[in-house]
């Protein structure tokens, strides 16, 4: 009992010092600011106590065991989560400072600043060109279509390989090229932030490494939240982790944050006991 | 409302829905509310306004509507028991002979007696039988059905007249063509509510079955039938109940008389047939009358279709819960 | 082949026989059973075969161009045709599509997206499947009493509103499956967009599910194309065409192939019987095509 209440004390200190380096109200380059206390689905406690920062122009990589909750937390971001019926939120996220979960604040709104890559590629049955301006039409972009689609299409690797079948249904392209028409799609109204949620999880080694490089470069331009189960991937591609891991101490499986910080950090020299057993590989 | 401020990217297109958005989101899902509603009040007005109209009829003649025999407007004096009686016998007849053949049909199409491409062929030919009109069935029957029928009927009735099946002469449109061009015109109802309850027999009973050595007869007969069971009664039922609405073939092969018979070959009539041919004609006093058998028929159909509805989600949790 | 299944036995005694005769006891049974549903299923199609035999046959050698165009013939008058009841047809399920269509298809997205679990969800789903079930000739004697009887006269419209009641369920259930059969990520990703619920509905949802409802719509235009009952009391027959001198004459009694066909089964004469066959065959074939278009469409895009 005593080990644990340390525990958590460690716990919540670490996650102050990282706060406080991290205070919005001083620090413009955190993009959101993500206080969770509860989560709920329905009367399942999926997510405590978790407070991440996700940073500009950086790659913000959430890991750990399935069922720890970070495909819940990525998807509290940006209010998806609002479409699973009993869904419940306590705390904050604070996007530029505006909690988005506040009652004046239009879940629609949010989405259009907080782009989201699916796990399954999922691009809608209208043209590739369609699928891309879709955004921009969405936004009542006003510019030249055909130049920010090319544009988009480019960020994402695709533009050589679709160029000259713009009108083709995007579902007619492999599951790799599907996926980075579906990144293509949130990049083109260039969202402040993009949230990936295991996007190569559906793919082959060789789409997943394109996208990972894809990833990379994207990041000199977005600010980037990736969920991912291969702890490898975030080790490549994030510049911050986020480890999470499953708390089964209150009867149910309920998530939380154990520790973040710099990935090198995270990866070589954490501060909890979880996180070395994780990283090393005694548990997934 | 709060502005949501994309921060500090320049080239961002991201902007909060305008307005009109706002706007159109609201009047469209006020419209397909709308639209639910008016579908319920679609049900609820049509229920009211034959009520209605079947009320005063129902004042005016009571109990005695529905056990009478004559229909006579002149003295006002309107029964409809034969009408109940034929609609009821007609459908009866064509549930054994369509129901049947639908679930024969059903098992021929879904236990492997066909390569898939023939069976997806004997399946458009069952559909397509379900999208002759009804009144091309009543031509045909007419034309076809009747004559043909007349010597075998004759047949019948000079050597077994003394059953009451065969007890008349088929003079020309009868109970029997009838409820044989009926059976027609509900088999693929039959044959696809089967069809679809047959597939939900999990694979795994086949494959027991199988595996313990049965051919594929008791196979089919011993354990796919009784599994899907429920389906299969359900598909009888929904049958019934389209048999019991089915208008236009009844009207032109019935025969419209106002006997109750058991007879095969002797005419007969149909609420729904007595409706499609008085109505065009009747006066104001009828039409009350009318109103009140079309509050009967809808009774009888809806109670049945909602017995057949209730089976049918039966067996779609029972499979639901197999599975 | 009993002697060489004999043989088997003898061979290896206590070791039940695996080879069989196909014309002993159980396979006897089953080969029987086999050979009785095909002879069943045989015998079903038959119907469909003399139906379609007997309209290219006898339908077919009155099809002209004349019967096509021609107003319907009187009594003892030869000739004519049945251009007015093709028109008729298509204007009253025009008629009845304009009203069920919209209709059905935003009362489908109500029930698929926006509200599908509500009380008003499960009302309106259970008065759709009601409604399916509902004896045609009920449909007419609602819109007889809801139009001719507040109009005063017989009229395309009111057998509009008699075949709009018919085709508006089947359009709701197949419309509302269709948009659930959009998948789950599909939905996800419009939403992971920024789109309102609507803009969910009608720039993603109703176009992908758009070869479903179209399949549901026709569909229902062949059923309502081929009804008889709702329109003999509401838009009665007509040997005269809607349109005259220019403009057209709604609210009048209006033919129709079904009632044409009808009327004419019934008459003594030969002429008319013959016509009735040619139109039956041009309205069978319209529903049957539209069948097959509907099948078509109906497939899902790869």
């Amino acid at each position: 009992m005593a080990t644990m209440m340390a525990e958590r004390n460690r716990r919540e200190t670490a996650n102050g010092m990282i706060a406080a380096a991290a205070d919005p109200s001083t620090n413009p380059d955190v993009v959101i600011d993500c206080q969770l206390e509860q989560v709920h689905y329905g009367g399942f406690l999926a997510v405590r106590d978790s407070h991440v920062q996700i940073q500009k122009g950086r790659i913000t990589g959430f890991i750990g065991p399935s069922g720890c909750g970070k495909s819940t937390v990525l998807r509290s971001l940006n209010r998806m989560n609002d479409l699973i019926r009993g869904f419940r939120l306590q705390g904050q996220v604070r996007f530029h400072g505006t909690d988005v979960y506040s009652r004046n604040v239009d879940p629609v709104a949010v989405r259009r600043h907080i782009g989201m890559v699916f796990q399954q590629p999922n691009p809608f049955s209208m043209s590739i060109f369609d699928n891309v301006a879709f955004g921009l039409r969405l936004n009542r972009f006003k510019g030249n279509m055909a130049e920010r689609v090319e544009r988009a299409l480019r960020q994402a690797a695709l533009w050589d390989e679709v160029k000259d079948k713009m009108k083709h249904s995007g579902l007619s392209l492999s599951g790799g090229q599907q996926q980075r028409l579906c990144i293509a799609r949130a990049v083109a109204t260039e969202p402040a932030v993009l949230l990936m949620d295991e996007p190569c999880s559906a793919l082959d080694p060789i789409a997943t490494r394109r996208i990972e490089e894809l990833m990379v470069q994207l990041k000199q331009q977005y600010t980037i939240a990736i969920v991912t189960h291969n702890m490898q991937q975030a080790q490549r591609v994030a510049d911050v982790t986020a480890f999470f891991s499953v708390d089964i101490t209150r009867g149910s499986r309920t998530g939380y944050l154990v520790e973040s910080g710099p990935t090198k950090q995270v990866f070589e020299s954490p501060a909890e006991t979880l996180t070395k057993e994780y990283v090393s590989g005694q548990f997934s | 409302m709060i502005e949501l401020t994309g921060g500090s990217r320049a080239g961002s297109v991201s902007a909060p829905p305008t307005r009109w958005d706002y706007f159109a989101d609201r009047a469209f899902r006020g419209a397909a509310r709308g639209a639910a509603w008016l579908i319920v009040l679609l049900l609820a007005f049509l229920l009211y306004s034959i009520g209605a109209k079947a009320w005063v009829g129902m004042r005016t003649h009571g109990v005695g509507f529905l056990i009478g025999s004559t229909w006579d407007v002149g003295r006002q004096q309107f029964g409809i028991l034969p009408h109940i009686w034929g609609t009821l016998y007609s459908s009866l007849l064509a549930l054994t002979i369509g129901g049947f053949f639908g679930v024969v049909m059903a098992i021929f199409l879904t236990q492997d007696f066909l390569p898939p491409r023939l069976a997806q062929v004997f399946r458009v030919i069952v559909e397509l039988l379900a999208a002759i009109p009804s009144v091309v069935y009543g031509l045909w029957g007419l034309f076809v059905v009747v004559p043909a029928m007349r010597p075998i009927a004759d047949a019948l009735h000079a050597h077994f007249g003394f059953i009451p099946l065969f007890g008349s002469t088929l003079s020309g449109p009868g109970m029997a063509p009838a409820a044989l061009v009926l059976a027609i015109m509900i088999l693929p109802t039959v044959a696809a509510v089967s069809q679809d309850a047959l597939r939900l027999v999990p694979y795994k009973v086949k494959e027991a079955a199988y595996g313990l050595g049965t051919t594929r007869w008791e196979a089919i007969l011993k354990v796919m039938l009784p599994a899907a069971s429920t389906g299969i009664f359900g598909a009888l039922v929904l049958g019934f109940g389209r048999a019991l609405g089915e208008t236009m073939a009844l009207a032109m092969l019935i025969g419209n008389s106002n006997q109750i018979s058991l007879s095969l070959f002797s005419p007969g009539n149909t609420l729904a047939a007595l409706l499609a041919l008085n109505f065009p004609e009747a006066g104001a006093r009828e039409v009350q009358v009318l109103m009140f058998a079309a509050l009967v028929l809808l009774s009888i159909t809806l109670i049945v279709n909602v017995i057949g509805d209730l089976i049918m989600a039966r067996s779609a949790r029972r499979a639901g819960a197999r599975a | 082949m009993n002697g060489r299944a004999a043989a088997g036995a003898s061979e290896i005694p206590g070791v039940a026989r695996l080879e069989r005769s196909p014309f002993q006891g159980r396979a006897l049974r089953s080969l029987v059973l086999t050979g009785g549903v095909w002879l069943a299923a045989l015998i079903a199609g038959v119907p469909l075969v003399s139906v379609l035999y007997l309209l290219i046959v006898r339908g077919g050698s009155r099809l002209s161009l004349e019967a096509l165009t021609a107003l319907p013939p009187a009594g003892f008058e030869m000739g004519g045709g049945f251009g007015n009841a093709i028109a008729g047809t298509v204007v009253m399920v025009g008629i009845a599509g304009l009203i069920s269509v919209p209709l059905g298809v935003v009362a489908a997205v109500f029930l698929a997206e926006l509200s599908p679990l509500s009380r008003l969800s499960r009302a309106a789903r259970f008065a759709a499947k009601t409604l399916t079930g509902l004896p045609s000739v009920l449909a007419g004697v609602f819109a007889y009493a809801v139009v001719v009887l507040t109009t005063g006269s017989y009229s395309a419209p009111a057998g509009g509103l008699a075949l709009a009641v018919l085709m508006i369920p089947i359009v709701v259930l197949t419309a509302e499956e269709a948009i659930r059969a959009v998948p789950r990520i599909t939905r996800d990703a419009a939403y992971g967009m920024g789109c309102t619920r609507t803009q969910v509905a009608c720039k993603v949802l109703l176009p992908t599910a758009l070869p479903g409802i179209l399949t549901g719509v026709m569909l229902a235009v062949a059923r309502a194309a081929g009804e008889t009952a709702p329109l003999l009391f509401t838009a009665l027959f007509s040997s005269y065409w809607l349109f005259d001198g220019g403009h057209p004459h709604l609210m009048q009694p209006t033919a129709s192939l079904a009632v044409l066909i009808y009327n004419f089964s019934g008459m003594p004469f030969e002429n008319q019987i013959e016509l009735a066959w040619a139109a039956s065959l041009v309205l069978v074939s319209m529903v049957l095509v539209i069948n097959v278009v509907s099948r078509l469409i109906g497939r899902p895009r790869t």
